[in-house]
């Protein structure tokens, strides 16, 4: 099975960089020279590769997430409002930790937290769902706006900075409520160790738990599932819930961790960016945090592109799209060839 | 041809015998067909009638014994010869050539060279039709007949072919009343004329009203003869032994009622369900039949729970069931197995043990060695061609098939099966029945819809048969046969 995803993956990889290349040479930029900046400007120094985990801790923690709605067969789109959600929950237990005596234990709070607010938004659209019928990609498209405007009143509302409101977000926290940073890495090594306890997990529970072994049958046929004596639906708002969280405690890891205050792009489009990194890895938990590492590699090395060559930073942008649809194909036209007879 | 119209023919059977292999379809019948009767051929069904008919049309031949035609020994090997003889059946189905027109299909057979004589063919056509009074449109294709102007044609063209012998093989099955009283009022014209006349038929109504005599077969024997008057109680203990018994051997007495549904009505398939109440009750076997689409899967999805009736009441063992879901009825012991294995009974995707483990136990943490050998447990208890490792998919249907009935709790109080043999062969619908049966000690109730109306007869105590939505009909299986079945089916309860 993953010799086959990985077989794919490879493929896909083959494919997407001719299509770069070919951009970079209709560009007219030199296509070595712009995969060497790309390199050089995401893992060429312990700076960089500390801004390269930075940004991969929160796109893997909403990856796993996605995992679990994907494996019931849930485009859950609202992992952005999600993610929002966990930050304005987080933020809001922060502040209350404010010249607390105790902040260890805020901060300790404010993950807990970050995931319920998470979950709870995304078990809106879950209900949306299953109760009203409406599909979750309009449920969690819908709810983004929410998440974001929700987000903006708070950041120029009640949370806003005392005589400024302005979109460089609210007051920052105190260094004791916030993660700890190692120092010349630049990045949260509780973050870290967070989104691989995430993954192994995950990894855990689909192999070895009735819960992922449930959300697997109800993907693949609900009603069946439920002769089976489980009801979908239930499985159905618990990985909604799980996803949400997830997200959550990825909007938390912003908060105390990167940013330590709410801003208003506090989701950088992590959310959105998960999605693609899981259809990437064809669903598959091991395959996740590679392609998330590929895709922040690719984030943070485009930042040097403006500079050194001239080429707008959207490059990496262009890739991750061309290879999600490469992938797409590449995966479909495998499995075509992997199984022909079956489809009489 | 042998014969010329008006010829008076006795037929004789004697000590006829026919085995199929180990089975003896008859058993030493020996019956005397006399010119200017009706003679009637009465017997449950599989009491040998039909064979017997074969074997004097020529159709099958005979294991041994006599067939004499005006006292001299015949024999023959095809029905050609038979037909050149001056015998004709009317068969069941209408033997003919549906795009062709009647007159089309009057002539074949019966015009010698190659130029067919139109005119003199159609007014011999029409003077035959003026004689039994039918009235059949001769440039009309046969495909827009009814069934009982088809088997008038199919009588005329017999007639005209020169048959003096006419057998007819239950004619009055799937044709109106109204064709039904033409037909006898021919049939007694033909009979004053000399012709002899075998009516075939399990209906007592039929043979009473329109016989002079009656043979009565029982499990391949003649079991009583009788002329008119007849007398219905004689009659009946002739065909079935003493009382009419079920077919089956020893049939348990049915339980408390277990389902009782009021009035219930409901969407889904072509016609939804309308206003059915029904009682299931304990141990019963009940067969839903009726053609595609006409109910039963609504009617089984209610009783899984799968469905919300529309209007009505639902109780299981005497609780009102509303509002609750499919697991609610699960955990009141009723499980259901739905036709479409891919699409509603498995999982495409998951393996054999994936399914026993979802199956299983109710713990956090699946597992995988106990799924594993139940798999492998099951697979070699119901004969299944694959391994615990594979995905259903993989499976061929009647594999797919046994795997669904390997997930069959252990003692159920309700199964719901939806065609629960479709597309296996006859040894594994047996053996697929012969697990089933068991339930039955455990008072399990089955409920099951089948469109083989010989499964159903074999296998059920009790038949609902189901038309355009609606219970025409609930009748013990003992009480009902193929053609009354039939007619119900297509909406004659």
């Amino acid at each position: 099975m993953i010799q086959r995803h990985w077989k794919a993956f490879g493929l896909s990889l083959a494919g997407v960089l001719g299509f770069t290349t070919a951009i970079l040479v209709l560009a007219g930029a030199p296509p070595l020279e712009a995969y060497y900046h790309l390199l050089k400007g995401s893992l060429g120094s312990l700076n960089k590769t500390g801004a390269v985990l930075t940004a991969w801790i929160p796109l893997t923690l909403c990856a796993v997430g996605l995992l679990y709605t994907f494996r019931i067969g849930l485009w859950n789109i609202g992992v952005e409002g999600q993610m929002i959600m966990g930050a304005i929950f987080a933020t809001a237990v922060l502040r209350w930790g404010v010249e607390s005596r105790v902040p260890l234990l805020y901060l300790a709070a404010a993950f807990p937290a970050a995931a319920l607010g998470g979950g709870l938004w995304a078990i809106g659209a879950g209900i949306l769902k299953t109760k009203g019928e409406v599909h979750e990609i309009f449920a969690g498209l819908g709810l983004n706006f929410v998440a974001q405007g929700i987000l903006l009143y708070l950041i120029f509302g009640p949370w806003k900075r005392p005589g400024v409101a302005s979109m460089s977000g609210t007051e920052v926290f105190p260094t004791d409520l916030r993660l700890s940073f190692l120092p010349g890495l630049r990045f949260s090594p509780a973050g870290l160790i967070l989104a691989v306890i995430a993954l192994l997990l995950t990894a855990w529970m689909f192999r070895h738990s009735r819960f992922g072994l449930v959300l697997k049958a109800a993907g693949s046929n609900p009603i069946a599932t439920l002769l089976f004596g489980e009801r979908p639906n239930r499985y159905m708002l618990l990985a909604m819930l799980l996803a949400g969280g997830f997200a959550g405690i990825a909007g938390c890891v912003q908060v105390s961790g990167v940013y330590h205050r709410l801003i208003p792009s506090i989701s950088s489009n992590y959310g959105y960016l998960a999605l693609l990194v899981v259809m990437l890895s064809n669903y598959n938990v091991f395959v996740v945090p590679v392609v998330a590492f590929f895709f922040t590699c690719l984030n943070v090395g485009s930042i040097q592109l403006p500079m050194m060559l001239r080429i707008d930073s959207s490059l990496a942008g262009v890739i991750q799209g061309a290879w999600v649809l490469v992938a797409l194909a590449a995966i479909a036209w495998h499995r075509r060839k992997v199984r022909p007879e079956k489809e009489h | 041809m042998a014969s010329d119209p008006g010829a008076r023919m006795a037929v004789e059977l004697i000590d006829i015998h026919k085995e199929y292999g180990p089975l003896k379809a008859n058993q030493g019948i020996s019956i005397c067909f006399a010119p200017g009767y009706i003679h009637g051929i009465l017997g449950e069904n599989g009491a040998g009638k039909s064979t017997l008919m074969k074997v004097l049309a020529g159709f099958t031949p005979k294991t041994r014994g006599l067939i004499r035609i005006d006292g001299s020994n015949t024999e023959y090997q095809t029905p050609a010869e038979v037909s050149r003889l001056g015998i004709g059946m009317l068969y069941q189905e209408p033997v003919d050539f549906p795009v062709l027109s009647v007159l089309e299909n009057f002539m074949i057979g019966q015009t010698r060279g190659f130029w067919l004589n139109r005119m003199a063919t159609q007014k011999r056509f029409e003077s035959l039709c003026l004689h039994l009074e039918f009235s059949l449109p001769p440039e009309t294709p046969v495909q827009k007949l009814t069934t009982g102007e088809r088997q008038q044609l199919e009588i005329i063209r017999l007639l005209s072919l020169g048959a003096n012998v006419l057998i007819l093989d239950e004619p009055t099955t799937g044709i109106s009343s109204f064709q039904k009283e033409t037909l006898f009022q021919a049939l007694k014209a033909l009979a004053k004329e000399g012709k002899t006349l075998i009516l075939v038929s399990h209906k007592l109504e039929d043979i009473e009203r329109l016989c002079d005599r009656v043979s009565v077969l029982r499990k391949g024997r003649v079991t009583g003869e009788m002329e008119r008057p007849f007398d219905t109680e004689t009659l009946l203990k002739m065909m079935f032994g003493s009382v009419p018994s079920p077919l089956k051997p020893s049939q348990t007495a049915a339980g408390a009622p277990l389902l009782n549904m009021e009035n219930v009505s409901a969407t889904g398939d072509r016609a939804g369900l309308r206003g059915c109440s029904v009682v299931i009750r304990e141990k019963e076997v009940v067969a839903l039949a009726g053609l595609e689409g006409s109910g039963q899967g609504v009617f089984l999805r209610l009783a899984a729970g799968l469905k919300v009736p529309t209007s009505g009441a639902i109780r299981l063992q005497g609780e009102p069931m509303a509002g609750k879901d499919c697991i609610a009825y699960q955990n009141k012991g009723v499980t259901f197995l739905p036709t479409s294995r891919l699409e509603e009974g498995l999982i495409t995707g998951l393996t054999i043990s994936e399914h026993f483990a979802l199956k299983a136990s109710h713990g956090f943490r699946v597992r995988w060695n106990d799924a594993e050998q139940q798999a492998q447990a099951r697979i070699e208890q119901f004969r299944i061609k694959g391994k615990p490792g594979m995905p259903v998919e993989s499976l061929s249907g009647g594999n797919q098939q046994r795997l669904l009935l390997s997930f069959l709790p252990d003692a159920p109080s309700l199964l719901l099966l939806e065609k629960p043999t479709r597309g296996l062969d006859l040894e594994s619908t047996l053996w697929v029945w012969e697990h089933l049966y068991h339930y039955r000690e455990k008072k399990t109730a089955i409920v099951f819809s089948s469109s083989e109306l010989e499964e159903i007869l074999m296998v059920a105590d009790r038949i609902l048969v189901f038309f355009n939505g609606g219970v025409i009909r609930d009748i013990k299986t003992a009480q009902t046969d193929v053609h009354d079945l039939g007619r119900a089916i297509a909406g004659k309860a």
